[in-house]
């Protein structure tokens, strides 16, 4: 790139070396920060792997959704250990090969991390902006609503919200995806109160540009990094507070292949078959660190104020 | 002083209402009434079905209405809820018939158990594993401690239980796989639970020691002379333990929900296990009783660390008084 500057025709400030690179955006210096965070990308690598098996369940998997064997066969099929007659992972208690039903679990986890996380995110946002933006009313009504469901603890508002709805795969994820609303729209509230005051805000509102305009063009390009750097910590958190609640068996039920529930079932033959229980724990695990670890890496990239005493 | 712990108090009784109002709610948002779900029984819960109350349950389905005010304006329930809230009667179980306050008497000391063993653990190596990655800077301790703090964060509770229990249970037979008791049986339970809060104590520890290492303060507590152990533990530590003592009040909580996920795991005897069941059976005054107590126990938690706070750092006194 620096080549091609060289051949421009030079005007008289081109002449100075210096002057030839063009100044990096905020967005580009996070970028090139990101990329020299060792763990991130690494975290990155993994989790690109996990999505690729994700969408090629279908194909990784060597055994088709549904396979079911006669009790005669069954004799021969059941708790293989891993690396036999092809079972990368060994199988499970009804002959099932563990390496495809923990392939097609990846497409489940991601599903409801990336559900919930989109859930909480855009309504947290649109609160948050709301909120801090109009102040007033609109901020006293959404910043009480904030402290009582922040008044649960954990996981506890999750619960109680699919306690409610029923417990199943898909209100698990909106269950989780309501519990953290209140985290994402605490965030933006303070971020937009900072916002509103910056020169070009008041400028835009003296020109005439409307409300929504503002809040969306001016406002949330500045509250975005920390957006951003929840979304991903979140991601991994819902993960792992969706598998916890298809280990306590209120998410998915029996036939679907999410990891939790598949460790929470081979927990019984322990003894004769670790090997069921582990992959499933570990593909959480796997997952859940390569997530936080590109969280981390961006947190370092885009808050590196925040991030600088933390060395 | 007095102000703002008075002040701080007061604010806990919107947020307590609050919650209470939300509890009340949501489990009113089923669809069907608690009621109507018990003789719903086991069968489809999705609530869309139409089931029919024969006429020899009628009088027994009217009764069991009254008995949990269901045939009664929703305001007027509300009242009640609350008038009984304030006597700390939470109702009994639609299926057992019992107490809540007898089911929380039998099943909360293996709860506060099982959560006291898993904050001392997560003091113990959050502020250790913190305070020596602090020390040793960019040394492999540190690296270590630190691969910890990610590892613990990301490693599910449930799955690390499942191992432990795997290696000195199934494997060594040191340490019971079910729990109930304390004493030994809390070890494997309690190392399961505190891990994660371990972990975020130990980093959030780290940065703060750092930072407080940095400052002017200690630089001239070295100048004059003083020990190195002096400095670190005496001077460094006090301030460096400010905001982590914010952060475990929030674990606090963390902690109490994760009794859910171990309870199950090792098969103990508590609170959580109870919350588990009473939503399998849809037994929604249950659920809602555990949920309100452990929202007001973390309230609670939440109150105390503010009040600590105020004595651990006198400036926040002073500001907030001034707000």
């Amino acid at each position: 790139m620096s080549t091609d500057a060289l051949r421009e025709p030079t005007s008289a400030t081109a002449q100075d070396p210096l002057e030839l690179r063009p100044p990096r955006s905020e967005w580009q210096m996070s970028y090139r920060r990101f990329w020299r965070h060792k763990a991130a990308v690494l975290g990155l690598s993994i989790l690109i792997i996990i999505s690729i098996g994700a969408i090629f369940a279908d194909v990784i998997a060597i055994e088709p959704e549904e396979t079911f064997y006669s009790f005669d066969e069954l004799q021969t099929k059941k708790w293989l250990p891993p690396l036999t007659d092809g079972h990368l992972m060994g199988t499970d208690d009804i002959g099932r090969d563990v390496f495809s039903r923990v392939v097609r679990g990846s497409r489940v986890s991601l599903r409801v991390g990336f559900f919930a996380v989109g859930i909480a995110s855009i309504a947290g946002t649109l609160f948050g902006l709301a909120a801090g933006y109009f102040g007033g009313w609109v901020d006293q009504v959404v910043s009480r609503a904030i402290d009582v469901m922040l008044a649960f603890p954990d996981l506890l508002l999750a619960i109680a919200i699919l306690a409610a709805l029923g417990p199943s795969l898909v209100n698990a994820m909106v269950a989780l995806g309501l519990a953290g609303i209140p985290g994402y729209a605490r965030v933006v509230r303070g971020a937009t109160l900072a916002a509103r005051e910056l020169v070009y805000v008041h400028a835009a509102r003296a020109v005439g540009m409307s409300d929504t305009r503002i809040m969306l063009r001016h406002i949330l390009p500045n509250v975005l990094s920390p957006i951003l750097i929840m979304m991903t910590l979140g991601l991994g958190g819902a993960i792992l507070a969706a598998s916890a609640l298809g280990f306590l068996g209120l998410a998915a039920d029996p036939p679907t292949p999410e990891w939790g529930s598949e460790l929470n079932l081979s927990r019984a033959y322990l003894r004769t078959a670790w090997w069921v229980s582990t992959f499933n724990g570990a593909a959480i695990a796997v997952t859940v660190l390569s997530v936080n670890m590109v969280g981390d890496g961006l947190r370092e990239a885009l808050d590196p104020q925040a991030s600088s005493w933390a060395r | 002083m007095g102000g703002y712990i008075v002040r701080r108090l007061l604010y806990t009784i919107p947020v307590v209402l609050g919650v209470l109002v939300t509890t009340f709610i949501l489990l009113r948002l089923i669809p069907g009434d608690p009621v109507d779900l018990f003789y719903l029984g086991g069968q489809d819960p999705s609530g869309t079905v139409s089931f029919v109350v024969t006429p020899s349950q009628q009088s027994a389905y009217d009764a069991l209405r009254r008995e949990f005010n269901l045939d009664k304006h929703i305001v007027h329930q509300f009242f009640i809820y609350l008038w009984d809230f304030i006597r700390f009667d939470f109702g009994k179980s639609i299926r057992s018939q019992r107490p809540i306050n007898e089911i929380i008497g039998d099943h909360w000391p293996a709860t506060i158990q099982l959560t006291l063993a898993g904050m001392g653990l997560a003091l113990f190596i959050g502020i250790g594993a913190g305070v020596i990655s602090a020390i040793r800077h960019h040394t492999w301790v540190d690296y270590a401690s630190q691969s910890f703090a990610v590892f613990g964060v990301s490693i599910p509770s449930f799955f690390l239980g499942v191992i432990l229990v795997m290696i000195f249970s199934v494997g060594l037979g040191w340490l019971p796989a079910i729990s109930n008791g304390h004493g030994k049986e809390l070890i494997l339970p309690g190392i399961t639970l505190g891990t994660a809060a371990s972990a975020i104590l130990a980093r959030l520890m780290r940065s703060s020691m750092l930072d407080v290492l940095s400052r002017d303060y200690i630089r001239t507590a070295r100048a004059k002379g003083l020990r190195e152990r002096a400095v670190i533990w005496l001077h460094a530590l006090r301030n460096a333990l400010i905001p982590v003592v914010t952060v475990a009040g929030l674990a606090f909580g963390g902690l109490l929900t994760g009794t859910v996920i171990i309870e199950s795991v090792f098969t103990r005897q508590g609170l959580g296990l109870q919350l588990i069941s009473a939503i399998t059976q849809r037994d929604y005054p249950v659920v809602q009783g555990l949920v309100m107590l452990a929202a007001l126990l973390y309230a609670g938690m939440n109150l105390v660390v503010d009040i600590l706070y105020t004595y651990i750092d006198p400036r926040v006194r002073l500001v907030r008084a001034s707000v």
